[in-house]
């Protein structure tokens, strides 16, 4: 770990206690949490790997390489990369608008976009179904004019998804927004560069970092809800279903070593992405701790 | 939230006025789209058959039950992830040792973890053929399939919420203060109540509410360990389930209705919350003679 020089203005980056073990508690704080730790958490999802040993290496692969598997990853993943995508896009927007301008009932909107937060995801997901089937108010139109159908297809996953990811992005971003300095813009304004000039080349690639963070936040989430998607995603084997929902029927049949090799691809996966998550967001701190 | 500096801005910092008016419209039809509609739609549901049957569906025997275990298990750990927030963090902003980054990743984990993955481990572990299985079913003990599994499911699912908070909090504000008062003579219990304790009152509550929500909420871990069975085992968004799947739409939507007004409830104390510390912030800001910090960044890390 590199020993940060403190930030004028005590900027929230680590301004770490700089008498190391003076205070006292550290033996009680630090053996009361990593027990907890342990016995709640790392001791539990130790289970899965071992769990997926009975299988051996063959039967574990046919398991989670089988095709009806596969297509569920493709279905999760793709979904999630849709839904994260969306995010990316209307969530600066989102946050742009709340950052700089002003409009009625702006402070309402802005609490509100933390809702997928705190809305049960249950919740989300049967007000999803019937606004979006084909009798809701939003399905039936659609329908009518498209000729498309949205709830209990992969679609309406996309949009369960879109859902539970939208406030990842504005909330990461936003922030950033606001603390850019007005002398970077006045800088580029006054060399001759036109307004989407200056947000292209200067005031985008400050956010990037954010908005890569924003977006893996997204796709994280994504990849593993369940509550929110299956009331809307039909759950037809090979054309909507997502594999949290796999892993949920295997352990219905009572395949409790088939549950965990699933459930190990995924927990693999959300460490690889949790890493990622890690590094995009020290970027944004070096990023941050130059401007 | 943006300082009243940053919305005023000469022409040449900001939009042209169209493009501003279509940015805002485009904003406020998403979020219309995606936030505002759904959350219509759970009133307008759960009304939709009149106020009689509303009230029958909340306040009829299952509902009540499945009412009871869910404030039940959100009145159980909430404490037991206080106290280990609390700890947690204490232990990592207040002292040094190696692999520090290690644990506050560790610590992260269960909000990256698919929740039916969450249910799932503890189904491996203490299921009838699970780890502990034999043994609990000898001694006559149920964790699946049971309130404690629901508990413990709960507990995992909202691990992080308070040490998030606490966290960042805790670095920012350093030890200074916690070491003037270790040399004025006070015990670790008394610093940390007359000193700690105040300092990050607002941040523990909102980690609070936070993990309160979540814990009132979940779905996907709770329906792996729980078993469903009404009247027992069923929590708030299990019964919603259950009566949706039974196409009794009005009825659950009617007690999801009371989900979607906890987090109606949840949004009002967390932004309340927001606009103390940015007060607290500015006000004492001021009194030392520096720019106000901006408002402290979310955590929107909760998966």
């Amino acid at each position: 770990m590199t020993t940060q020089v403190l930030a004028p203005g005590g900027a929230p980056p680590p301004g770490r206690s700089r008498s190391p073990g003076v205070l006292p508690g550290f033996g009680l704080s630090m053996g009361y949490s990593v027990l907890y730790l342990s016995l709640l958490v790392l001791i539990p999802l130790a289970t899965l790997p071992i769990k997926s040993l009975e299988l051996g290496w063959a039967g574990f692969w046919n398991i989670v390489a089988s095709p009806r598997v596969v297509a569920s990853y493709k279905l999760t993943f793709g979904a999630s990369l849709v839904a994260a995508l969306v995010n990316l896009v209307f969530g600066l927007v989102v946050a742009w608008v709340l950052a700089r301008y002003r409009f009625p009932g702006k402070r309402a909107v802005d609490a509100l976009v933390d809702l997928p937060f705190a809305l049960p995801t249950a919740v989300a997901g049967i007000a999803l179904t019937a606004l979006y089937a084909g009798n809701g108010w939003l399905g039936g139109p659609i329908e009518r004019i498209f000729g498309l159908k949205v709830a209990f297809t992969p679609l309406g996953i996309v949009i369960a998804l879109i859902f539970i990811g939208l406030p990842f992005v504005v909330r990461t971003v936003q922030p950033v927004i606001e603390d850019i300095e007005r002398e970077l813009e006045e800088a580029a304004a006054s060399l001759g560069a036109g307004r989407l000039q200056t947000l292209y080349r200067v005031i985008l690639p400050a956010l990037a970092p954010a908005l890569a963070t924003g977006f893996a936040l997204a796709f994280a989430r994504a990849v593993g809800e369940y509550g929110s998607v299956i009331f809307i995603a039909g759950n037809m084997p090979m054309v909507s279903e997502i594999t949290p929902l796999l892993i949920i029927s295997r352990l219905e049949q009572f395949d409790y070593a088939g549950a965990a090799a699933i459930a190990t691809v995924m927990l693999a996966v959300s460490f690889a992405l949790l890493l990622l998550i890690n590094l995009l967001q020290a970027w944004q701190a070096r990023l941050g701790g130059r401007a | 939230m943006s300082a009243g500096a940053n919305t005023h801005r000469p022409a040449h910092l900001t939009e042209p006025r169209w493009a501003r008016g279509l940015l805002i419209a485009v904003a406020l039809a998403f979020l219309g789209l995606f936030l505002i509609l759904p959350l219509v739609t759970v009133f307008a549901e759960a009304l939709r058959r009149g106020w009689q049957l509303y009230f029958e569906a909340i306040t009829e025997p299952d509902a009540w039950a499945a009412i009871r275990l869910t404030l039940l298990v959100a009145a159980i750990s909430l404490p037991l992830n206080l106290v280990f927030g609390v700890l947690a963090a204490w232990a990592i902003t207040r002292f040094q040792f190696r692999g520090k980054q290690f644990l506050i990743t560790l610590i992260d984990l269960p909000f990256s973890v698919s929740p039916v993955v969450a249910g799932l481990v503890f189904v491996l572990m203490f299921g009838s053929q699970g780890w502990f299985g034999p043994w609990l079913q000898a001694h006559d003990l149920k964790i699946i399939y049971a309130v404690s599994g629901v508990i413990l499911a709960t507990l995992f699912v909202t691990f992080p919420f308070v040490a998030r908070e606490l966290i960042p909090l805790m670095q920012a504000q350093g030890s200074e203060e916690e070491l003037a008062a270790l040399t004025l003579g006070a015990g670790g219990w008394q610093i940390f109540r007359r000193v700690t304790l105040p300092n990050v009152k607002w941040g523990l509550l909102y980690g609070a509410i936070l993990c309160n929500a979540r814990a009132m909420g979940e779905f996907g871990a709770v329906s792996v360990v729980s078993g469903k069975v009404r009247g027992l085992t069923n929590t708030m968004t299990l019964h919603v389930e259950i009566l949706y799947n039974e196409y009794m739409f009005s009825a659950a939507f009617a007690v999801a209705s009371l989900l979607a007004l906890l987090a109606l409830v949840t949004l009002a104390v967390k932004n309340l919350i927001e606009w103390r510390e940015g007060r607290a912030a500015r006000a004492a800001a001021a009194a030392a003679g520096q720019p106000a910090p901006a408002a402290p960044a979310l955590h929107p890390a909760s998966a």
